[in-house]
């Protein structure tokens, strides 16, 4: 008797064990969808300092990002790498940005005056420069060269090729009678006639920038036909 | 002078040839009648003290925005009756519709304050129609304070400027954005369409130009010169300057395309000031116009975005030129005089300029907006004054100019009807230039 009631009670263990082990489907809840991961984003610059006219590698990478753009140059792919000579010193921002939301990074490079070329203009040469290289003045919405222009252009060409080391910008300027927007274009036309002039006469172009200030900073401010022909001007600016 | 009201025949002509489209009041009682708007405003619902100043800055907004919409004639409050109605078993039709009022149309109703709400109850009257009068009755909230009431005002004045202005949608949530000194520095500046909420939106402690506000009205593109002279784009959302791709050269006057999509600006990256059109972002650059140029301020025809009008100096003095926007069909529009800064009208039918017909040194008189006719070139002179206004934007509705005046060294934003009429300046202190109307 108590055999076969052992026998019983083993048996439904065992049934019971059995069953118990049996694996359970898992239940099906519906569960949200999980949130988009939010991307990363990581810039680095090789190196992070350099004289002017070298280059440095920038590289980055990035995860779950759709839109991925680098200030100042532009979208770019997700993960790369690019080599880069800024002029000066230039903090790099990555943006990357995915359904998950936006990340930023940002890499630093220092510009600093290399001993060649770029580097170290002594006193004497910016005094030389000044004396030598003179601001042109333009007639009334006008870009054309006035012949004392040409002439003076001329000999700034002959003193720049003795100084190959000086580069400089050329700064296009208007006075403030015409429109704003208008006057930013003629400032760019004046600047670009007195490198033209100068290129023509042998200077390199690789040394000569050009930018236009519209009538947005004059050299005076009086309303008389003195001071505007002082702001009509094509600006020398040494580089140092 | 002998010719204006000629083109001011042709003008209303052509607008009455289309009922629909929307048009540029010539202020010359020719045809069209103007409604008689009566707008004694809102009464409190009830007798809360914090609704005295609330009602004030209501009923001012609420007057100016319907005085200004160029389609009512506001009936002077010298002829209102005694006693105004805050609902309409208060109003008596007969009051307002016999002389002296004489009113076709009567906006009121009342304001109450409800926890952090301000909420009113509003009615537009027909008052000579006793058997149904009502033409619109609606109830809006927003938020409790000064500028909650001036926004309930906006919109309800839009709704009536809607109804009763021919189904064109009315500009009192517009806004406009400009250039100002104030802070020492020319920065981006945004304010409402009539002048109220001005604040600064970039610091850039540089000098900045040119804005022009996204047809969706998130970003607005313009001109910085932090690093170089480049197109900048600044973020409404963000609340700050986001990317956008440097071009060599000069680069300036960005202009949106009217579906958003595309960017027209100058530039001198290959050497000449010429116009090119990329995609919004910057990419897919071409380049539209050739030669010496310099060309400058382009702008769509934003009815169909395949013109493009802009400023050459190819033949001596700036001139408005239109030319397709593959780069077809050069055409010069105006004849002499120094011409700039075009800006198309929402209809694509008008130029507003403003041109120096008698240029050079010595020369008398100012310069002034114009607007022209792009198919038959004939122009209207729309500002009469001694200075020197420019940068004329057209609103959404087609019915005004916002501009900048300049006298002497100060320059303030101006806004006017688009037939030169109601003029009033948006500015008053601190140099402010080249405004730039929103989209909608």
């Amino acid at each position: 008797m108590s055999r076969s009631y052992f026998l019983f009670i083993a048996l439904t263990i065992s049934l019971l064990l059995i069953a118990g082990c049996a694996k359970k489907p898992a239940p099906v809840a519906a569960q949200p969808a999980p949130p988009p991961p939010a991307p990363t984003a990581s810039l680095s610059a090789n190196p992070d300092a350099i004289e002017a006219g070298q280059s440095t590698q920038l590289t980055w990478q990035t995860q779950n990002a759709t839109d991925i753009s680098i200030t100042p140059m532009g979208t770019v792919e997700p993960n790369g790498s690019r080599s880069v000579s800024p002029n000066e010193s230039t903090t790099y921002r990555l943006t990357a940005k995915g359904p998950g939301g936006t990340q930023e990074a940002t890499a630093r490079v220092t510009v600093s005056a290399g001993a060649s070329a770029q580097g170290a203009v002594s006193e004497t040469e910016a005094q030389a420069f000044a004396r030598n290289v003179k601001d042109v003045f333009f007639d009334y919405d006008s870009y054309d060269l006035r012949p004392e222009a040409t002439a003076s252009l001329q000999s700034a060409a002959a003193f720049l090729e003795q100084h190959p080391n000086l580069s400089f910008t050329i700064e296009g300027h208007c006075d403030e009678r015409g429109s704003t927007d208008y006057n930013l274009a003629l400032g760019d036309k004046r600047a670009s006639a007195v490198q033209d002039a100068l290129v023509k006469d042998g200077v390199k172009g690789t040394r000569v920038r050009t930018i236009s200030y519209g009538k947005e900073k004059p050299f005076c401010a009086e309303s008389n036909e003195q001071c505007w022909q002082q702001n009509r001007r094509g600006h020398f600016v040494l580089q140092r | 002078m002998k010719r204006t009201p000629f083109i001011f025949s042709i003008l209303v002509f052509a607008s009455l040839a289309d009922a629909q489209q929307d048009w540029i009041r010539t202020g010359t009682g020719l045809g069209v009648e103007k409604v008689r708007l009566a707008a004694p405003g809102l009464k409190p619902a009830n007798a809360d003290p914090a609704l005295g100043p609330l009602l004030q800055t209501f009923n001012t907004t609420f007057w100016n925005d319907l005085d200004n919409a160029g389609i009512f004639e506001m009936v002077s409050k010298s002829f209102y009756p005694l006693q105004t109605p805050g609902s309409p078993p208060e109003m008596r039709l007969a009051s307002w519709a016999n002389d002296p009022a004489n009113a076709g149309m009567v906006a009121f109703g009342n304001l109450a304050l409800q926890g952090q709400q301000c909420v009113m109850l509003g009615w537009l009257f027909d008052v000579k129609n006793s058997g149904s009068p009502q033409v619109l009755g609606k109830t809006y909230s927003d938020a409790a304070g000064d500028d909650g009431a001036r926004h309930l005002a906006h919109r309800f004045a839009n709704d009536i400027i809607y109804r009763l202005g021919g189904a064109i949608n009315g500009i009192t949530l517009s806004q406009i954005a400009f250039i100002s000194s104030r802070s020492g520095h020319k920065e981006l500046w945004l304010m409402d369409y009539d002048g109220a909420a001005q604040h600064q939106l970039t610091r850039l402690n540089s000098i900045s130009l040119s804005p022009r506000i996204s047809p969706d009205g998130d970003r607005i593109a313009f001109v910085n010169f932090g690093k170089g002279v480049q197109l900048a784009m600044f973020s409404v959302e963000l609340n700050r300057t986001v990317a956008f791709p440097s071009f060599g050269g000069t680069n300036v006057t960005p202009a949106w395309s009217s579906d958003g999509r595309k960017l027209a600006f100058s530039s001198s990256m290959r050497g000449n000031p010429n116009i090119y059109v990329s995609d919004a972002s910057g990419a897919n650059l071409r380049r539209i116009t050739e030669g010496p140029g310099p060309d400058v301020s382009p702008v769509w025809n934003p009815k169909t975005n395949s013109q493009i009008a802009f400023v050459s100096g190819r033949s001596g003095l700036p001139q408005v030129y239109i030319i397709e926007a593959d780069g077809a069909n050069l055409q010069r529009m105006t004849d002499t005089g120094y011409a700039v800064s075009p800006s198309w009208s929402p209809n694509g039918q008008f130029l507003a300029f403003a041109w120096r017909r008698n240029y050079g040194p010595g020369a008398p008189g100012g310069q002034d907006i114009y607007i022209m006719d792009v198919a038959t070139r004939q122009w209207v002179q729309l500002t009469h004054d001694s200075g020197l206004n420019d940068f004329p934007s057209w609103s959404p509705d087609g019915r005004h100019i916002v501009y900048e005046s300049r006298h002497g060294a100060r320059s303030e934003i101006w806004s006017m009807l688009a037939d030169g009429s109601k003029a009033r300046a948006l500015t008053s202190s601190g140099n402010n230039s080249q405004p730039n109307w929103s989209f909608k």
